[in-house]
């Protein structure tokens, strides 16, 4: 033994004889990880949430946010001499004037449009192969805690540089905090310290932008990822995998040396973003003033379905002891977003109620073995990618030669009927795939080859599929019919009709073919 | 300079050239008392011109306009509109109106700038009014600030054409246009005719020293490089959030797929 080796042995002896860390080590880091591309998108947003913590607080060693009205003398020529806020100036400052300064702040921008974006995608895979079902619920939860924070960290955090497009979105914040019934007035009142927009709002932002928020992150990020471990990562069904066992990698060394390149992976994507297109260029946009506004102000994109909601509604305000109602802000801006949030928080448990399935699943589901679910997030998807098309309605218009109105009719008309259209088509869709899938494991693989036979019918030549693939097509089992039928009991009064009802649609499935079925045509072909 | 030399060239330049001397020399004078804003009219000494552009008019304009050019069903009276408003909506293509659309299009002018000159002097001929100007006498780049110009064009007019001057949608299918590359005298005449659902902007509004400094900043937006990285287009949030899903996540997703494969 090498004498490196024999001190490295005995320093580890020295620590393990303290502190049993070996056995703790041995047991976790021969942790098993299943491995598929979409498990990663939960470390993209990991990693993403890195570089926003890395490249934000080098922003902070030279933003300030403070609302004082300076005047510009920086390198920037065609604001010189214009007067400003502090927090606006030094943006400029750091964009132009600090080394490396641009870059910093694009890299944060980009990764925080990116952490968002995945934020979502990995929603959608935890949403459509059904991995928040038990004993994953509070995770889920967690999930949606995170999403709803990630869409105020970074509203906020576009608020601070106080130039003309953050400004207006601000402005639009205040509105939606008025319409709030009775209180409203008097939270943004609180919220901005005075009248609107005051000297406190930035001050105040920045610190929930810096501190608040990231300490919520980091606290809910790491019980996200202690409950990941603890219950064991879901995997795909497959010959092998069954919900007892975890069928993977090691998590020493492969999947940390894979999740460690993977980190430098999303560094480098962020860090090509932000060195190759420009984002938030808020010297373009000028200081904010109230008394500006410019053609085209969008927020960014986890804002802009807010947006175009609020945008598509029609002025209706009702006025009722003394108070002013205005439902075109407060539905948009409040009540669809709240009833979407609450839908999707409370789903699992929606889900395992009207299926009566309490049992756990660590298998996931392929998204048209779950035809319901798949298709009403399929619903929901619609409607926020109208909501979203809508808040964009004067770029698309202007680039696409449509009229405002045009869109916002379609809009109005659309958020109504088409996800109602979608549901009905993806369910059907899932069920033909159904259909594909019992076919593809009776029949075998369309090969193309055709055969005349000796009384000169012509015939194509099916190809069995592999008993691998067989299992991983009929493993599933029909939601909605387990665990047997509901209860007598659970269908009685409106409650219970309306969960029997909700149970039949839910059970619509092709039945995958069972192995007399297998006989059955073994025996028909010879 | 080109587009002067080759005009020169040609058979009618001679009576064109004094027309034209004679309306530069007038507009450096109003430049030079600090008022491109100088009620220009043109009445005697140009009468040859005034009946040139008549006879364009007739032939062209009348059928909408009128034939004494005060206005029909279809279209407003010209009288009083002045020689920049023509000189507007005929150098830069909108009229002859082609089609009865949301909005004037702009085409390749039918005109060339001798016939768009004859009738600016036929149309300020019947009334006064804001009178047409050329690049050269513009001094914006010697009068103008950029910074101020900046200011005042987000304060009047990024609510349409959005806020680096790259135009924006209005409601019913109208749109403000894209500035990018708009020669200065078009600007200075679209701010003092203010075409279609444009407001005008009389010198009470914004003075003739500030209309030079939006012309300025207008310029300078033109040629403004495209710091950190590509533009984007300057619309906003919605382009970058476009790329962020599509490059940005698209990228990481293929990384994460490949590495999968890698592993097998
Ligand atoms: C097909 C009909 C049509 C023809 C032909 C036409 N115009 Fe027009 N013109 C219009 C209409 C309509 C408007 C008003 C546009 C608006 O404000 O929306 C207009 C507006 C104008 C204006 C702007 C008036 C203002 O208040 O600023 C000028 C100047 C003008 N036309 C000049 C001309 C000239 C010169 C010609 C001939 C070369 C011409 N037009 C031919 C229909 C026509
Ligand atoms: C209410 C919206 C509105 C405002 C405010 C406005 N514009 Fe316009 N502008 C328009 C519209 C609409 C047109 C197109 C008119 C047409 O096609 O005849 C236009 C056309 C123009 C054009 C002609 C562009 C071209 O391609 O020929 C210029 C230049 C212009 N505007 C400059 C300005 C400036 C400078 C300001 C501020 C001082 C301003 N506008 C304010 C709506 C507006
Ligand atoms: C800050 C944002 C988030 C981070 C950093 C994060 C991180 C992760 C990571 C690394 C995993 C394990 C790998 C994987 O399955 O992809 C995971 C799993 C999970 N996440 Fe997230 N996540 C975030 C947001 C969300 C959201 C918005 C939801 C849903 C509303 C969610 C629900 C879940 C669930 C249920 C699991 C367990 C999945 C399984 O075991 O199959 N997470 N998360």
């Amino acid at each position: 033994m090498k004498t490196s080796q024999k001190v490295a042995g005995a320093a580890a002896n020295y620590v393990d004889e303290r502190t049993g860390a070996a056995k703790w080590l041995k047991k976790n880091l021969t942790k098993v990880f299943p491995d598929h591309w979409s498990f990663m998108l939960g470390e993209i947003c990991l990693y993403s949430f890195i570089i926003l913590l890395l490249t934000g607080t080098f922003l902070t060693f030279w933003f300030d946010p403070s609302q004082r009205e300076v005047v510009y003398h920086g390198s920037y020529l065609p604001l010189s001499g214009i007067h400003m806020s502090a927090a606006y100036d030094s943006t400029l400052h750091l964009s132009f004037d600090v080394r490396g300064g641009l870059l910093m702040r694009q890299i944060h921008h980009w990764a925080a449009l990116i952490f968002m974006s995945a934020i979502v995608a990995h929603l959608f895979r935890v949403f459509f192969t059904g991995a928040y079902r038990k004993p994953r619920e509070f995770n889920w939860l967690i999930g949606v805690g995170l999403l709803t924070f990630g869409i105020v960290e970074g509203f906020l955090g576009y608020s601070l540089p106080d130039d003309l497009l953050s400004g207006t979105g601000i402005r639009i914040a205040e509105a939606i905090l008025q319409a709030i019934p009775v209180v409203g007035s008097y939270l943004a009142f609180f919220a901005f310290g005075g009248p609107f927009p005051g000297t406190a709002f930035i001050p105040r932002i920045f610190i929930v932008h810096v501190l608040l928020l990231p300490g919520l992150f980091l606290a809910l990020i790491t019980i996200h990822l202690m409950l990941v471990w603890y219950q064991k990562h879901t995997q795909y069904p497959g010959p092998g995998r069954t919900e007892k066992n975890v069928v993977g990698y090691p998590l020493m060394p492969v999947y940390m040396a894979k999740a460690g390149g993977f980190f430098f992976v999303v560094f480098g994507v962020t860090a090509f973003l932000g060195a190759v297109a420009s984002i938030n260029p808020i010297w373009l946009y000028g200081p904010y003033t109230p008394g500006q506004i410019s053609a085209g102000s969008q927020p960014d994109w986890y804002m802009g379905w807010l947006d175009g909601l609020v945008r598509a509604a029609p002025p209706l305000e009702t006025h009722a002891f003394g108070h002013t109602i205005s439902w075109n802000i407060l539905i948009p801006g409040l009540i669809i977003p709240g009833i979407l949030f609450t839908g999707m928080a409370l789903y699992p448990f929606i889900e395992s109620w009207i299926s009566g399935d309490k049992r756990e699943h660590h298998l996931l589901d392929r998204p048209r073995n779950a035809p319901n679910r798949t298709a009403l997030g399929v619903t929901a998807i619609t409607f926020i990618l109208i909501s979203l098309l809508n808040g964009g309605n004067d770029i698309i218009a202007t680039h696409f030669h449509l009229t405002i109105n045009g869109i916002m009719w379609f809009t109005r008309i659309g958020l109504f009927t088409i996800p109602p259209i979608a549901f009905v088509i993806t369910k059907r869709i899932c069920l033909s795939l159904q259909r594909a899938d019992r076919d593809l494991v009776l029949h075998g693989r369309e090969t193309g080859r055709l055969v005349m036979m000796p009384n000169g019918e012509m015939l194509e030549v099916h190809e069995p599929i592999s008993d691998a693939q067989k299992w991983t097509l009929t493993q599933h089992q029909t939601p909605g019919a387990l665990p047997a039928p509901l209860p007598a009991s659970a269908t009685v009064g409106i409650k219970g009709k309306i969960r029997a009802r909700l149970n039949r649609a839910n059970a619509v499935q092709i039945p995958a073919p069972t192995l007399s079925d297998l006989k059955e045509l073994g025996e028909a072909h010879h | 300079m080109k587009r002067i030399s080759s005009f020169r060239r040609q058979r009618i330049a001679g009576p064109i050239l004094v027309v034209a001397a004679l309306f530069t020399i007038a507009t450096a004078f109003g430049v030079a008392s600090a008022l491109p804003n100088a009620q220009l009219t043109i009445t005697s000494g140009t009468s040859t011109l005034v009946s040139e552009g008549k006879a364009i008019f007739l032939r062209s304009c009348s059928s909408c306009h009128g034939l004494n050019a005060e206005g029909g069903g279809i279209a407003p009276s010209l009288i009083g509109v002045g020689s920049a408003a023509v000189d507007f909506q005929v150098g830069t293509g909108r009229m002859p109106l082609a089609d009865m659309s949301q909005q004037a299009m702009q085409k390749k002018p039918l005109y060339n700038p001798q016939e768009t000159a004859a009738l600016a002097a036929y149309i300020s001929s019947l009334a006064p009014g804001p009178a047409s100007v050329i690049n050269e006498s513009l001094s914006y780049e010697r009068d103008g600030n950029a910074a101020q110009g900046g200011t005042l064009f987000r304060t009047n007019c990024a609510m349409c054409h959005n806020f680096a001057g790259q135009g924006g949608a209005l409601t019913n299918g109208k749109y403000a246009p894209s500035l990018m590359g708009v020669d200065p005298k078009y600007v200075y005449e679209a701010m003092v005719t203010g075409p279609q659902s444009m407001p005008k902007f009389t010198n009470a509004t914004i003075s003739t020293q500030e209309k030079l400094d939006i012309i300025k900043w207008l310029q300078a937006a033109n040629h403004e490089q495209n710091l950190g990285g590509a533009s984007l287009g300057r619309v906003g949030p919605v382009t970058e959030g476009l790329l962020g899903w599509v490059l940005g996540l698209g990228l990481l997703i293929g990384a994460a797929a490949w590495l999968a494969m890698k592993a097998k």
